[in-house]
């Protein structure tokens, strides 16, 4: 059976299985949905085997006495294994033909049950204040493996607590088991090599550098990686215990990378963001940058929160409907050319797509979108701080995101271009428009999440959803197709933008028979050449890649894939 | 006309109808609750004003505020006079209830009829009238079997109510009450001839047929006035809540004070045939016939009528919470083959006696 | 089959059925005479009379939260109870305690702490989750207000309701 390639035959808990030469025993064993509890080894960082938590049995051939005759094999060429006395962790050590791993049994049990007394000797209870509670691996493998009482009598040791290692970061070092995936992510992943241990023995305590602190825009890794609570995260501390909230998986829209995440929320309050493993795009890891830069979703004071119509130069509440019949209404008036489109590349595809709609619907002939550029930082931030610049050139056809935006504002000032959409944009913050310019329009329409200058010179101001807020699909910088998934819902009458302008075409007399962004979807993937055949469940939560770039993948990646190559890290 | 008379029967009709029977319905129903309470171990109403008397008068707002409802599918004009029907009978038969000797000469009756207990029984038969209304009109099904077992109960049961004061008629050979009332003073009460003439052996043999006549006059009252156990126009296991299902506010009270002022003038009644009215036992503070008392002693009498009537209120109320309501055909077996027969041979054995024995 | 149910056979004097009335009325009278005298007393007249003193132990009143010995608030808002209430009737938002506070090691306690009382259904399972015994279910029973807001306690009127507990856990006391 694995005679012919790299497979070898490995014995799991009493069942033959084949994996490629040179798998961790705890990889086979994962593959073979057998879990075996770790802290300090993680795929994507080296082994260092100190927490000694995967401890296994293992058994090999046997090896004949001299002058004895191998044991004969059995027909399926399997030998029967003689098992070793002692435990081996399994994390560090690689399979051999012919192997055999025990992940239950007295031996592995009673290891493992030590090295979890061993482990809560020093760790202090106070999980009822703890924000890894409900998420702790030492919680959760001290229900599965531990003895359930502790033996220890003694005092425990006392430790530094509630320090401050870094700008976003919180130690407790008596929570600290020493697995030590912290120091090793800064120093491999980060390149920042800040953290490490000191006062070897007992006593062991994590520290940073004399002088240093952890203020690399990679540090909040480490919390999400931090198998207790030793390490947390400022901005999240207290602030909600992680079984109340809800999970969304989604995708970043701060840079063109499409970092994964998911979203944690409850009762519609943003609480925090992880990333999420995906090795075509992240790995296991997101910038700080990215992480926190969620906090304005949930400040209600600036969000907008219901629709506006300009009167007398001054804006009323309105209705969803009445600003919507008054948009077209006024809309009507213009002749072809006359009306332009800022769209937005943080809009999604089917945003874009149902843009394209209601450019042909108006017979607009400017339209652009703001270009955003920013330095790329050698890890995973993209130079391109637009999410979908290239959903914009495929679904939109603009090839060459803000580049006639000037050519935009000598035709409003010159009276060529009488009225203006702008959507899910802000001209004067983000695209050097000034209020002076638009003065010069006859009609100005924005939707927008938060209120903002561009919207306190329009005539009809819309609220549209924020990438929390809604759903769609969007392409990274690398030609990936990836789905966004809606979290909370907007304040008040917030929509997603698609509705809107879904709603402004069939206000306008255009017909259609759109009620989600999958239906969107589907007409998208009929219509445009590059999403040919795909369907909405096709996209997965992973993405998929739709089109070549010719962009490299973040450094970061590149650099992780040449350490899997070279048998560093697991990957 | 007499404006003497006038304006004595306007007082006597105030004073009577207004000023004690109907405060009297409203204490009946307090005393209803209160004793029930009482007899089921329970405390009842005694929160507004002291020992809850004051309960009647909250109640009487409650049901002057209540939302008077009309359904869509009654027959308005019946629906509506039939909660007066079953009211006014009530009251119009205690005009000829004597409820003392006089007062400044002025007799303490409203009507001195010579027919008084024919008045009363052709008034009273009126009251089935209020009823059965209510159960047609209304046009629906629970409130309709109310009212017809109703009209039959109490047309079943009216024959023994006349039949059973026929003995008493013969004994006393009189109809006028006011002078049964006197005759009673005098010569014994009815079912306790124990002074004058009573006390010789004829007043002592007559009292067996007058105790007959008050057992089935009694039972007969019950079912007259619907009370328990004899209910069943109203028999909430089955019915609902019978003839008055339909109705609310200041209606259902009508039906509801309607029937506790039958019970008073009922036990007027039975007062003023069997227990001798408004008179003391053994002859005391007994006025001659067309005698003028003192105002005093007068007032007297009617103190010992309300006494007595409230007596025997609270019997009703005594024997409403002791005993399980009957069923239909019991009721009617209980009338038709008992009643009427025992009440016959009554007046044949009275007859009897009144003949041989001299 | 039929049962046949044997009727007993009555006297002519029980078929008069007059003294079993009479008998009824002798039962009836009896009760009416010992409550009117107050020789039998079953009901109590709340509110004036009540039965506090004899509350059991266990009785399930208000939820509280209670405070040490040393007057530290035992609660360290770990949010289980609002987690275990089966009618969602407790919110805990958490707050970090400042670092000048005589208790600033334990790192924790609750910003605000409300029960709806509206909601409370007084089942415990608060009292029985909490790891810290900072929230008791007190004696308190007659919970009224005229307002929706009223109803609802807040972490001043809990502690107000709850006083202090000595003893039970002392994870956090000074020599620890």
């Amino acid at each position: 059976m694995a005679e012919q390639s790299d497979l070898i035959d490995v014995e799991i808990d009493g069942v033959w299985h084949s994996f490629p030469k040179g798998t961790r025993m705890i990889e086979a064993c994962r593959q073979a949905g057998v879990e075996v509890p770790h802290y300090c080894y993680h795929p994507k960082l080296s082994s260092p085997g100190n927490c000694r938590m995967c401890l296994v049995q293992m058994g090999m051939p046997p090896r004949p006495r001299p002058g004895e005759d191998p044991p004969e094999p059995d027909e399926d060429g399997h030998v029967p294994i003689s098992w070793m006395p002692r435990p081996v962790i399994a994390c560090a050590n690689t399979i051999a033909p012919n192997m055999g791993i025990r992940t239950t049994g007295e031996l592995t049990e009673t290891c493992r049950e030590g090295v979890m007394e061993l482990m809560l000797a020093n760790h202090p209870l106070d999980c009822p204040i703890c924000d890894q509670a409900g998420e702790c691996s030492l919680q959760e493998f001290s229900v599965e493996h531990g003895k359930g009482e502790s033996r220890f009598r003694e005092q425990k040791v006392k430790k530094p607590k509630n320090v401050d290692v870094g700008p976003r970061i919180r130690l407790d070092d008596e929570r600290c088991i020493m697995c030590s995936r912290c120091i090793r992510f800064m120093d491999e992943v980060a390149d920042d090599p800040v953290l490490g241990f000191t006062d070897r023995g007992s006593h062991t305590t994590l520290a940073v550098y004399p002088g240093r602190e952890m203020d690399s825009n990679y540090s909040l890794n480490t919390v999400d990686i931090c198998p207790v609570g030793a390490l947390t995260s400022n901005d999240f501390r207290f602030q909600m215990r992680v079984w109340f909230m809800k999970e969304t998986q989604t995708i970043d829209t701060n840079c063109a990378t499409g970092t994964n995440i998911t979203v944690y929320s409850r009762q519609g309050q943003i609480y925090r963001i992880t990333p999420r493993q995906n090795n075509e795009v992240n790995s296991d890891w997101m910038p700080d940058s990215h992480r926190l830069s969620f906090h304005w979703i949930n400040d209600l004071e600036s969000r907008l929160t219901d629709p506006l119509i300009k009167e007398d130069g001054k804006h009323k509440l309105a209705d969803y409907s009445q600003a919507i019949a008054y948009a077209s209404q006024r809309l009507q008036k213009y002749d072809a050319g006359e009306v332009a489109i800022v769209a937005s590349a943080r809009m999604t595809n089917e945003e874009l797509y149902m843009v394209n709609k209601l450019k042909s619907q108006l017979d607009v002939r400017d339209i652009d979108v703001v270009a955003r550029r920013g330095e790329a930082d050698n890890y995973l931030i993209s130079d391109d701080r637009n999410p979908n610049t290239a959903g914009v050139n495929t679904v939109l056809g603009v090839k060459d995101p803000g580049a006639s935006l000037d050519l935009l504002k000598k035709d409003i000032a010159s009276g060529k271009v009488k009225a203006l959409l702008v959507l899910q944009e802000d001209l004067i913050s983000d695209a050097g428009f000034t209020a002076e310019d638009l003065k010069q329009l006859d009609f100005l329409l924005t939707s927008y999440p938060t209120t903002n200058p561009t919207a306190d010179a329009a005539d009809v101001v819309l609220p549209g959803a924020c990438w929390a807020e809604k759903s769609g699909t969007m392409i990274n910088a690398t030609g990936r197709l990836q789905r966004l998934n809606r979290a909370v819902d907007g304040p008040g009458q917030t929509l997603e933008p698609w509705e809107i302008i879904r709603d402004l075409i069939q206000e306008l007399g255009g017909g259609n028979g759109i009620y989600s962004a999958t239906d969107i979807f589907k007409q998208l993937a009929a219509e445009v050449s590059e999403f040919n055949g795909l369907t909405w469940g096709d996209i997965g939560d992973q993405g998929t890649q739709l089109i070549e770039t010719g962009a490299e993948l973040p450094p970061l990646l590149q650099r992780e894939r040449a350490r899997v190559a070279s048998g560093e890290i697991i990957g | 006309m007499d404006w003497y008379f006038l304006t004595a029967s306007t007082i006597k009709i105030i004073m009577f109808a207004f000023m004690m029977i109907l405060p009297l319905v409203a204490m009946s129903v307090w005393a209803e609750r209160r004793v029930s309470a009482a007899i089921q171990d329970r405390v009842g109403p005694n929160r507004v004003g002291p020992f809850g008397l004051l309960q009647a008068v909250a109640d009487g707002i409650k049901f002057l505020l209540k939302e008077d409802f009309t359904p869509n599918h009654v027959r308005k004009g019946y629906y509506w006079l039939a909660p007066a029907l079953t009211m006014v009978p009530s009251l119009l038969t205690c005009a000829v209830i004597p409820f003392g000797s006089n007062v400044l000469g002025e007799k303490m009756v409203i009507a001195d009829l010579d027919v008084g207990p024919l008045f009363i029984f052709a008034i009273a038969s009126l009251t089935v009238y209020g009823i059965v209304l209510a159960g047609w009109a209304s046009n629906s099904k629970y409130p309709f079997l109310g009212g017809v077992r109703s009209t039959s109960q109490m047309i079943s049961y009216e024959i023994c109510l006349g039949l059973s004061i026929v003995p008493l008629i013969m004994i006393f050979g009189e109809l006028n009450l006011g002078r049964i009332v006197q005759y009673q003073a005098e010569n014994g009460w009815a079912i306790l001839p124990l002074w004058g003439e009573g006390l010789t052996l004829k007043g002592l043999l007559l009292a067996i047929p007058v105790f007959i006549s008050f057992i089935i006059f009694t039972t007969s009252m019950f079912a007259e006035t619907n009370r328990l156990p004899f209910d069943l126009p109203e028999c909430e296991t089955e019915l609902v809540a019978g003839y008055h299902t339909e109705y609310s506010s200041m209606k259902f009270a009508l039906f509801f004070l309607g029937e506790y002022a039958a019970m008073i003038i009922g036990s007027g009644l039975a007062v003023t045939l069997f227990l001798g009215g408004w008179s003391l036992p053994f002859g005391w503070l007994t006025p001659e016939e067309g005698e003028k008392v003192g105002i005093f002693t007068g007032l007297i009498h009617i103190g010992v009528f309300f006494a007595k009537v409230i007596g025997f209120i609270l019997f009703f109320i005594w024997i409403r919470w002791s005993l399980p309501r009957f069923r239909y055909d019991q009721l009617m077996r209980l009338g038709w083959v008992f009643f009427f027969e025992i009440a016959l041979a009554n007046v044949i054995l009275t007859a009897l006696i009144l003949w041989l024995v001299k | 089959m039929a049962i046949v149910v044997k009727r007993p056979k009555l006297r002519w004097w029980e078929q008069l059925y007059l003294p079993g009335i009479a008998k009824g009325l002798v039962v009836t009278g009896r009760h009416f005479i010992n409550t009117l005298t107050g020789r039998k007393k079953v009901t109590m007249q709340y509110p004036e009379e009540k039965w506090d003193a004899n509350l059991p132990e266990h009785y399930r009143g208000a939820p509280a939260l209670v405070t040490d010995e040393q007057q530290r608030e035992r609660c360290v808002a770990c949010q289980l109870c609002e987690f275990i209430c089966p009618p969602r009737a407790i919110t805990i938002k958490p707050e970090e305690i400042p670092s000048d506070d005589k208790w600033a090691k334990v790192e924790k306690r609750p910003g605000s702490f409300d029960i709806d009382m509206i909601r409370c259904i007084y089942c415990g399972m608060c009292e029985e989750v909490c790891p810290e015994q900072a929230i008791f279910l007190r004696k308190d029973y007659a919970i009224t207000g005229t307002s929706r807001d009223e109803m609802v306690h807040d972490k001043k009127k809990l502690y107000e309701i709850g006083g202090v507990r000595e003893g039970l856990v002392n994870k956090w006391n000074d020599l620890k």
